[in-house]
């Protein structure tokens, strides 16, 4: 079976967040002054293959290991079975 | 089936289909008479990019013809992917500058980003290393929000490609006028080591011979790039515009190292990189100059979209590719050299006898054209010529000199006019240290590169003032070529040749290839007096908005070899006590100074003329007094005049300057951009020695410790008297105050 | 004293690492490939500069995956000296080999230039012939130097002395200002800043030759007590 993974990876709470701060910054300066904060990550589209292991535990093994830094970083992700066409 | 959307030959000839391909009706024909037949449409693409301007240089080859392109040193003159000078020993110097306008104006970090790496591939695809990049970046006034975000990205561009790639961004200028808002100019340029045994040139020899793809998978990105480079700017260019070429400087630098181990393997035959026009040029350029034709397997090429087309293949301007043609039986010695590197090579084609360039794709031979007539028989242009009104206009506005009544405050506005102001806020974000070779760093005349294991060392300038260009291109194009070789003189480098950015708004009005035409002759001229062949180049055409042109813009690259390493001289004075030194005259002419722009917020008038041998003679006493090491410091004086030149000799040590002036005429001793002009500094007990290697040379005052600039006049009057610091931060923050200003 | 240079796929400080062991310190030094497995006979591992693939996840992070860097941690815990500069930090961070973690720089550009630094901790092996508390001038060029780490690891840091360089100025939003830590023995150094860009009076600054000379001196000390 075929999965569609999304993973989310932001910079914890309490990391300072430089490019999200420029990027508030910007949109008070637009007029967007209700905006109380932005925090920007990444998102990483996967597609891959069930094997033997589930989904879940190969996607956590993935960010621990590489996808995000577990000392600044917090993940999350969402997972979707591909139907074949 | 994907040919369903692509027109038969009859239709595009009743349609006109290749019009939209910037194909003219004369051209069309031209195609017809040469293939014997309609063209398909892979075929007339294939014309229309190796026909483009871009390419073929069919309106301005006429002119690049004057250009002195040889001499004793030269290696390599204009033709290969760069230009190569003899520096002895059997090393040389490669170098190229190429400009990437177009894409910038629309993506300034990627379209800054993919010139760094197009000019990085022409270099090392000579077969030499990579070791300097400069950059001449023109852009509107910083006041425009829009300008500012070009003006960043491009900024963040360059060093997001160079700094990956690990090669020092060493020097290059940037200036600000409204002309380039619209259209910004970012040219880059290149500078590579090599030792003679291992020039390589891109030629497709020996019929059988393997043709070989390296790098980044083809997409369809930056199709027709070259084309789109070749036409003026205007709403529609966002909607025509090719998808954005991405740069990958990691996939670069992994490309650098492996074809650098290519180029010195014995069974190499040639290597070309896939610049503009991609797959069409290197290969049709490759078999053109061999003599020889090249038949490729379509479905070999390896591809990073489906479906796509011959069309799409040939025009694609992906980067990061290369080209190669290796002897056959060593496909697999190259393959597995390249595999070391994580890079694929694959096997398209082979070269094949019959001069032609033959494309099969599917079972199907999808084009089938004479690779001369693409590469070599592009129809060439003598455009109409015709001298401008402005231009007779402002010839008859001699005289102009401005009310100055505070020397002080003036020369503290001119220190913050941008193209004065200091550009550190922009070379710091270039790593310009890595390969630990950096002698002369950014904001000096030239900036020096060691050669490491010599006692040898480059220094490389870029320089153009578009403002003496615009007012009189033929007074201009000299005044460009000698400031660019009298920057290198200061840093203690005889000039060794030119690579040239050509830089102008449509050729095809007759004001503009008057411009380009007088231009030419005047840079022709100098380089010519001053022994500077040009070795290379880019023209760049078609630099205009709905707001009419760019000020004609031709930036000179320039090399320069410093014999010794003790001879590098820097611009910063350097011991309290020294003597100063003014060599050549200020001749009261404001027009296309910073003054008049300052003042008057536009330019106009007659521009300043040069004596090319007066110049000549006075860089050749400078490089004299530099190599018996009587110069402690030198400094060419440009825009803004001797005051700026003063101060900028002073930020950055903890000096100071004390002079005397005893010319009459004040405002033209502190504000003229009369060319042909030094200061220099030189110790007391060698001022004999000096003076007699530089007799007309004038001493004016002395370095002083106290970080103060004083000037007075013979009878004793203080004209200015600042201190340096404040000077030192207004210049130095200018930029970052305009980008952080919100209107 | 022999020294190795890791070389990763886009490693680009490499060569300046090389000449400045070879050159100026005229000790003995070769590189090894990202995909070697082993580091033996090496008295030494710098990680230089640059941009390990690209960079393009996290700088460092992909590097961390090479097959030499099992070697690296194996030298780490023997206790040889193993010096990271720029993207070696990076890498040594990720690795695990140092605490802690860079973001990039507050103002977010890229920065290149001389910047002053205080020797905080002059008895390390790698900086055991600079002065107590001398400054020092060593170049930066880096867009991702600001050092992070939560509380109680910067107060560990500090307890056990393992802040060895700071900036004189914060050039790019580290906290408490630092430029390079060591591991808790001390035989692991991650910095920003390049001492082999600065071993050449010519190029600007000869500070950073020291530190090769601490290590050295270290190793040569300690040869001498064994032998």
């Amino acid at each position: 079976m075929t999965y569609e993974v999304k993973v989310y990876v932001t910079l914890k709470e309490g990391v300072l967040d430089p490019q999200g701060s420029a990027v508030k910054n910007s949109l008070h300066h637009l007029g967007f002054g209700g905006v109380e904060d932005v925090r920007i990550g990444k998102v990483m589209s996967l597609r891959m293959e069930a094997t033997e292991d589930t989904i879940d535990n190969q996607v956590k093994e993935m960010c621990d290991k590489l996808l995000a830094n577990p000392v600044i970083e917090d993940y999350s992700y969402e997972t979707e079975e591909v139907v074949s066409s | 089936m994907q040919l369903l959307h692509e027109p038969s030959p009859s239709m595009i000839k009743q349609e006109k289909v290749y019009k939209e391909m910037g194909v003219s009706d004369q051209e069309f024909q031209m195609i017809e008479d040469i293939l014997g037949r309609l063209p398909n449409y892979t075929e007339l693409g294939l014309f229309s990019v190796m026909w483009s301007e871009h390419c073929s240089y069919k309106n301005s080859k006429v002119l690049l013809k004057k250009f002195p392109t040889t001499g004793e040193k030269v290696l390599q003159g204009p033709g290969e992917g760069a230009g190569i000078i003899d520096i002895g020993d059997d090393q040389a110097v490669v170098f190229k500058i190429e400009s990437h306008n177009h894409p910038s104006a629309i993506e300034p970090y990627e379209g800054a980003a993919t010139g760094v790496g197009g000019i990085i591939r022409d270099v090392f695809s000579m077969g030499a290393r990579p070791v300097a990049l400069l950059n001449s970046l023109r852009f509107g006034e910083l006041k425009n929000p829009r300008v500012k975000y070009i003006f960043e990205g491009v900024v963040a561009g360059i060093a997001g490609y160079g700094n990956c790639i690990g090669i020092p961004t060493v020097g290059g200028e940037v200036q600000f006028d409204s002309c380039y808002e619209g259209n910004p100019l970012v040219n880059a340029m290149c500078v590579g080591l090599i030792d003679h045994k291992d020039i390589q040139k891109g030629q497709a020899k020996g019929v059988g011979n393997p043709v070989l793809y390296v790098g980044a998978s083809t997409g369809r990105d930056g199709i027709h790039g070259a084309t789109f480079a070749s036409e003026e700017l205007s709403d529609e260019s966002e909607a025509k515009r090719p998808a954005v070429q991405v740069g990958d400087p990691f996939m670069e630098k992994l490309l650098v190292e492996a074809c650098l181990e290519a180029t010195k393997h014995p069974k190499l035959v040639g290597i070309q990189d896939m610049g503009a026009a991609g797959l069409t040029s290197s290969s049709a350029e490759m078999a053109s100059k061999a003599g020889s034709g090249i038949e490729m397997n379509l479905d070999e090429v390896p591809q990073r979209e489906k479906a796509m087309t011959p069309y799409e293949m040939m025009l694609s301007e992906s980067q990061e590719r290369m080209l190669l043609v290796v002897e056959r039986g060593s496909e697999q010695e190259f393959i597995d050299l390249f595999e070391k590197w994580g890079l694929k090579a694959k096997e398209v084609g082979r070269v094949t006898e019959g001069h032609r360039l033959k494309l099969v794709h599917q079972g199907e031979t999808v084009a089938d054209v004479p690779v001369d007539a693409l590469a070599e028989e592009a129809p060439v242009y003598h455009q109409p010529s015709k001298e401008p009104a402005y231009f007779q206009q402002f010839q008859q506005q001699a005289g102009y000199r401005p009310e100055v009544s505070d020397y002080g405050k003036t020369f503290k506005d001119l220190l913050q006019q941008l193209t004065i102001a200091s550009k550190e806020w922009v070379y710091e974000q270039y790593d310009y240290m890595v390969r630990t070779s950096t002698v002369v760093a950014p904001g000096s005349d030239a900036a020096v590169i060691r050669i490491r294991d010599t006692e040898k060392a480059l220094a490389m300038t870029t320089d153009c003032n578009s403002r003496y260009i615009y007012l009189d291109p033929y007074e201009g194009g000299k005044l460009a070529v000698a400031e660019a070789a009298r920057n290198l003189v200061c840093s203690g480098a005889e000039p060794l040749g030119v690579t040239d950015c050509l830089n102008y708004g449509n050729p095809e009005k007759p004001e503009i290839f008057w411009q380009l035409e007088r231009s030419t002759d005047g840079l022709s001229e100098a380089c010519d007096v001053l022994a500077t062949p040009v070795i290379g180049g880019n023209v760049s055409l078609y630099n205009e908005t709905a707001k009419g042109a760019i000020y004609p813009t031709p930036v000179i690259g320039m090399v320069g070899l410093i014999h010794k390493l003790e001879h590098i001289t820097k611009q910063s004075m350097k011991e309290a006590g020294d003597v100063i030194y003014l060599l050549g005259e200020a001749k009261p002419e404001f027009s296309g100074s910073e003054l008049q722009k300052l003042t008057e917020g536009t330019i106009f008038g007659p521009s300043p003329a040069i004596d090319l041998e007066v110049e000549k003679l006075r860089q050749s006493q400078v490089l004299q007094a530099i190599q018996a090491g009587t110069i402690q410091s030198a400094h060419d004086l440009s825009e803004g005049g001797f005051l700026i030149a003063l101060a900028e000799k002073a930020f950055g040590t903890s000096l100071g300057a004390e002079v005397t002036i005893d010319d009459s005429d004040v405002l033209a001793a502190f504000f003229s951009e009369s060319p042909s002009r030094y200061i220099l500094t030189v110790k007391k007990n060698q001022q004999e020695q000096f003076e007699n290697l530089i007799p007309e040379a004038k001493a004016i005052g002395t370095v002083t410790d106290t970080a103060t600039i004083k000037v007075t006049d013979k009878q004793g009057h203080t004209l200015i008297n600042e201190r340096v610091q404040p000077l030192e931060d207004a210049w130095r923050g200018a930029i970052s105050c305009y980008l952080k200003s919100k209107d | 004293m022999k020294f190795a240079v890791i070389v990763f796929p886009g490693s680009n400080c490499d060569l300046d690492m090389y000449h400045a062991i070879q050159d100026e310190l005229e000790e003995e030094v070769s590189y090894v490939w990202h995909d070697e497995t082993s580091l033996e006979g090496f008295d030494a591992i710098l990680l230089p500069g640059g941009f390990s693939y690209g960079d393009y996840l996290r700088s460092g992070a992909i590097a961390k995956f090479s097959p030499i860097m099992k070697a690296v941690k194996e030298a780490a815990n023997v206790g040889k000296p193993i010096l990271g500069v720029c993207n070696g930090f990076q890498v040594l961070l990720e690795a695990g080999l140092l605490p802690g973690a860079m973001r990039r720089n507050e103002k977010l550009t890229f920065i290149c230039k001389q910047v002053g630094l205080k020797v905080k901790n002059q008895k390390t092996m790698f900086t055991n012939s600079y002065g107590e508390g001398e400054t020092i001038t060593i170049p930066v060029a880096h867009g991702d130097g600001n050092y992070y780490c939560d509380e109680q690891t910067l107060d560990r840091l500090k307890k056990n002395n393992q802040v060895v360089f700071t900036y004189s100025e914060n050039i790019n939003g580290s906290i408490e200002d630092i430029a390079g830590i060591t591991n808790e023995q001390g035989n692991v150094l991650g910095m920003m800043p390049h001492p082999e860009r600065a071993v050449d009076i010519l190029l600007g600054s000869a500070d950073g030759l020291k530190l090769f000379q601490s290590i050295v001196k270290h190793w040569r000390k300690q040869h001498a007590i064994t032998t």
